[in-house]
């Protein structure tokens, strides 16, 4: 049986991969702290299976996730120059593989789809091939892992320092901020241990009148929305809003489908990452990266839509999801 | 009541401009201190969530498959690709062309195949001006009617890929639904149902911001014709005066 765990080894181990070219990376300047933070997160991927079991505390990991928030944090990781193709020399490669270049791409959906479908069917001697309840997780694994495989058959690529090479361009260019999802969704579990949740829900239902669906579906999608622009991101408000209004008025009290329930409010959370400059990596660097005078262009071409879709997502959970 | 202090760290943080990770971080630990957590309560939570949460950040996976691809040409054979349908084409017509594009691929786990620095500035921008400039003559455009049509496809790719992304299953929201949810409620949820229950509101997005973009071939017409005008006038009064000022020489 394929595990899950296997496969977070392996994005552990391409971080510590990429860790060990950066150390030696001269065309950074902060070559050091950038190893440093990418190979600390490749040994957190590995210790982290322990503490799922339970067999290894979990406070050193706690430690070293504040590590990490500080060398981010304190701007203690840079970026080098990869050495890679320029323009020129990529029209040209462009003008020579043509549309075989998609072929690699497509590849990491279509397996990635593949497994999440067919994953029940595959059976090597009474188990399941895939570790059950992580289907799609090792499917993106697995298509990322064959697409590699296509891509470097393709292009007549051997040397597998070219690819991790390119990856970790890509991944100095994101920087600290490809973490910042996973530790949204840890701040989001604090809030939960402390009670944060709890609080927010008695406000809620002292404003609340019992038994109005429509008005608990407006306040759940709504204040998702209002959360996500104060916060910028709808990872840290769902936590929030779901164990306020979410989880104990719409499913359990009015026994709405969790599913639809959860998925469109998430929905309702993008529409207020729309219209906020605190989710800066949509909004403001698009204009930047624009050269716009106004930083709120984007913005205001966003926030039209972005109401209509927010009654849209109010119209869809009340309609189809109890 | 004192915990949502935490929550207006967070909000306070972001205001200020902090570094999103050191908000993240201090807001944790005010957050659990001011829920009677103790220190040692606190860190286990935080090594606890990081370890059950790491699937949101697997997508990493992909870099050096990504990587490879753009260091052989992807990029530009995409622009190729493009460049082939963007002959006789609007800007809205364009634009809504693209949204329906970037919806389909972030559907399908294409989400970084697009975006503001690999597709709207080197590829979409620059073609949604070209159209409205076959429109103004092929003359520049004023610097307004520029403005709006970059911040459109700017637009235009992020609300593709929000409402386009939930209809993947291996996507960080969906993924972030189930594990919270699974860990926290003691139930479980597929992330296949989650990723269906995406598609009505894609669709809707689909039609109200496309709907949208048609319009904009309107406005931006009207845009170019008043500021035409306005350029006409301020040509002509800067022709009079110069005749005037010719007519006192003499």
């Amino acid at each position: 049986m394929i595990k899950s765990e296997w496969f977070f080894w392996l994005v552990g181990a391409v971080f510590l991969a990429m860790a060990a070219q950066m150390v030696f990376d001269r065309t950074n300047p902060k070559r050091h702290g950038t190893a440093a933070f990418w190979g600390l997160l490749g040994l957190c991927f590995f210790y982290s299976t322990w503490v799922n079991e339970k067999s290894l505390p979990a406070e050193p990991l706690g430690v070293a996730v504040l590590v990490l928030i500080c060398l981010g944090g304190f701007n203690l990781t840079g970026k080098g120059k990869p050495d890679t193709t320029d323009e020129g020399e990529r029209a040209r490669l462009a003008a020579r593989f043509g549309n075989k270049l998609f072929i690699p791409a497509l590849t990491i959906p279509l397996v990635a789809m593949v497994c999440a479908v067919l994953a029940d069917k595959w059976r090597i001697g009474g188990t399941p091939l895939l570790e059950e309840g992580s289907e799609t997780i090792l499917g993106l694994g697995l298509g990322a892992v064959l697409a590699l495989g296509v891509g470097m058959w393709v292009l007549r690529e051997r040397r597998p320092s070219v690819p991790l090479h390119a990856g970790r361009g890509l991944l100095e260019s994101m920087g600290w901020a490809l973490l910042l999802p996973q530790l949204l969704a840890v701040l989001g579990a604090i809030f939960q241990a402390a009670g944060v949740g709890g609080q927010v829900g008695k406000i809620t239902e002292s404003v609340l009148p019992d038994g109005q669906k429509l008005a608990a579906v407006a306040l759940y999608c709504v204040g998702m929305a209002v959360f996500t622009m104060i916060m910028g991101n709808a990872f840290a408000a769902f936590p929030v809003m779901t164990a306020a209004v979410g989880w104990p008025v719409l499913i359990e009290q009015m026994d709405g489908n969790p599913a639809a329930v959860l998925a469109v409010g998430m929905l309702a959370g993008f529409c207020g990452t729309l219209c906020t400059p605190m989710a800066a990596n949509f909004n403001l660097v698009p204009a930047a990266l624009l050269e716009l005078k106004d930083q709120y262009g984007p913005i205001k071409a966003q926030v039209p839509t972005a109401g209509a879709m927010l009654a849209c997502n109010i119209l869809i959970i009340y309609l189809f999801a109890f | 009541m004192i915990v949502l202090l935490g929550v207006l760290v967070v909000v306070l943080g972001f205001a200020t401009r902090r570094n999103p990770l050191l908000v993240v971080g201090v807001a944790g630990i005010v957050t659990g201190l001011l829920g009677k957590l103790s220190p040692v309560e606190i860190l286990r939570t935080f090594g606890e969530s990081f370890a059950s949460s790491r699937s949101v950040t697997i997508f990493a996976i992909t870099l050096p498959v990504i990587g490879l691809l753009e260091r052989n040409g992807l990029q530009q054979q995409a622009r190729t690709l493009i460049g082939k349908l963007g002959t006789n084409l609007t800007t809205g017509r364009f634009l809504t062309l693209y949204l329906l594009l970037r919806q389909l691929t972030a559907a399908v786990g294409l989400q970084t195949i697009a975006g503001p620095a690999q597709s709207v500035r080197p590829m979409i921008a620059p073609m949604a001006e070209a159209a409205t400039e076959r429109r103004n003559g092929g003359r520049p455009l004023p610097d307004k009617v520029r403005e709006k049509v970059r911040s459109h496809s700017a637009g235009t790719d992020t609300v593709g890929l929000f409402f386009g992304e939930d209809c993947f299953l291996a996507i960080g929201s969906i993924l972030l639904i189930t594990g919270l949810v699974n860990s926290t409620y003691d139930t479980h949820l597929e992330p296949l149902h989650l990723a269906l229950w995406a598609i009505p509101s894609a669709a809707c997005a689909f039609l109200i911001h496309g709907g949208r973009l048609l319009r904009l071939d309107r406005a931006l017409e009207r845009e170019l014709v008043t500021a035409n005008a306005q350029l006409a006038v301020e040509r002509e009064n800067a022709q009079d005066g110069r005749s005037e000022e010719d007519g006192a020489a003499k």
